[in-house]
């Protein structure tokens, strides 16, 4: 069973995620990675309301064209590098819905909590495919500060795969591999 | 073609068109999972990427890497040209979308979006006794270069040794650190020996062999074939959402070193192992491989 998740995002909706589900998520997505996340936790000021936003850990490869951006690739980044930040960007700003790869730590699973915001794993490296999910490159913000890599795209997306990582719940799928997979390599050591 | 179109077409190559022999291990890998599995879904999703890419000659993944031109040139033929070549084909390459603005000034902060520095690309020049012309290309993505790590030997936390069991316990470990953090299934590129530098250029190197490549050395053959399937066994799988397929691969190169030191180094590789090549031959035909 797939759950559509669309923009706008609130509460009730991700309530009702769990660890493992997978979603189709359509709407509006802002793009952010390092430089964004150490700026907005650091006090700099949004380029626009983020309340009940998404954020994509992902910088994509653009082309610019006439009539303004297509993008060829975006894939997800590595999302444990923002952990120093998500928590704080997630309660003062509100989002609602994080997007990439590999997990997050026990602070952004613990303001996921609080605030009612869930993890969503796309696949790491099908850039191709899920930049064939953009509907549109609606703006971009601080793109002559941060470059193209680094910027706050805003995009449309349509049924973009996700499965949710980590829940508002307290699961955290990555987690429990992380705890599974010591074990086992505990027993290939102790040869 | 001129060498710097002949080079913008190696990077359209490189960047969008999954080597056959990796192509066959993430199709394997999909094969030991559960259908519905989250690891299933994971590789389902890679491998209709792979075939998009090439079909769209759309970089395969949007962190088009470090670029590493490795020249194999006969003895006395002048690399200055060569090394113009490949900038001019990355500034071709970057304005066509193939290459993302993937380059950064690290005092200023600032993006350099030509990808074209004093340091990038990477050129590597080898001069050989032979009358053509070899040039490889590796891109190397930011997310699986975290993942890369070095050891010093004996280290006591993992109880590893200055000998093949503690090669065997640091590579273990560097996956498990790894977890999916660097896009796995992934490739490690493994140097035993040599300085820190050379550890690191040496290892990055063996991503540069075939999948079903053996190590010309018994004993790291035997090591390459332990350590994959014991990674395995730890059952990070893709993405490190569990499964059944942690790597593709394990490459294990020996270098001499100083007494004092015993480096283990591993360049950890993701699945979008992008490496691809041409030979230019002295009748001035070309030839692509990889």
């Amino acid at each position: 069973m797939i759950v559509e998740l669309t923009y706008p995002f609130n509460e009730s909706q991700i309530k009702t995620l769990h660890a493992g589900d997978k979603v189709q998520l359509s709407g509006r997505v802002y793009t952010g990675r390092d430089r964004l996340h150490k700026f907005l936790a650091g006090g700099g000021a949004a380029p626009v309301n983020l309340r009940d936003a998404a954020i994509y850990h992902c910088g994509p490869v653009v082309v610019r064209e006439p009539q303004g951006w297509r993008i060829q690739s975006a894939g997800p980044t590595t999302s444990i590098r923002e952990e120093p930040y998500m928590a704080k960007v997630i309660r003062d700003y509100g989002i609602r819905v994080i997007i990439g790869k590999g997990g997050m730590g026990a602070a952004t699973l613990a303001a996921c909590e609080s605030c009612g915001c869930v993890y969503l794993q796309a696949p790491g490296g099908a850039a191709a495919l899920l930049a064939g999910n953009i509907r549109s490159v609606d703006n971009v913000y601080l793109l002559n500060e941060f470059g193209p890599a680094e910027a706050m795209w805003e995009l449309d997306v349509e049924k973009m795969d996700l499965v949710v990582a980590m829940d508002s719940y307290g699961v955290d799928l990555y987690a429990e591999i992380q705890r599974a997979s010591a074990r086992r390599l505990t027993a290939c050591l102790s040869v | 073609m001129n060498t710097q179109e002949i080079l913008t077409e190696l990077i359209r190559r490189t960047t969008s068109d999954l080597p056959q022999d990796v192509e066959n291990q993430l199709r394997r890998a999909r094969s030991l999972e559960r259908d519905e599995s989250r690891a299933a879904l994971m590789l389902d999703a890679i491998i209709a990427n792979i075939e998009l890419a090439r079909a769209a000659s759309v970089p395969m993944c949007q962190d088009t890497g470090t670029l590493t031109f490795f020249f194999d040139i006969p003895s006395g033929t002048d690399t200055q040209a060569f090394e113009s070549a490949a900038r001019g084909a990355v500034r071709e390459a970057t304005a066509q979308g193939l290459l993302r603005n993937n380059t950064i000034d690290t005092l200023s902060g600032e993006s350099i979006n030509s990808n074209v520095t004093h340091d990038a690309p990477v050129c590597i020049f080898k001069s050989t006794d032979r009358t053509d012309i070899k040039i490889t290309l590796l891109q190397k993505g930011g997310g699986c270069e975290n993942m890369s790590c070095q050891f010093s030997l004996p280290d006591e936390t993992l109880r590893a040794g200055r000998d093949l069991d503690g090669v065997r316990r640091c590579l273990l470990s560097a996956v498990h650190q790894a977890q999916g953090y660097g896009c796995g299934p992934g490739i490690l590129g493994v140097c035993i020996g040599s300085d820190r530098a050379g550890g690191y250029k040496t290892a990055k190197e063996q991503l540069l062999r075939p999948l079903n490549d053996t190590a010309v050395s018994t004993e790291l053959a035997a090591l390459e074939k332990r350590v994959l399937e014991e990674a395995d066994s730890l059952g990070i799988g893709a993405m490190g959402l569990g499964g059944a397929t942690t790597l593709l691969g394990v490459k294990i190169a020996a270098a001499s070193r100083l007494p004092a030191s015993y480096f283990v180094t591993v360049a950890y590789m993701c699945w979008a192992c992008r490496r691809r090549g041409v030979h230019l031959r002295a009748d001035g035909t070309a030839e692509w491989f990889g």
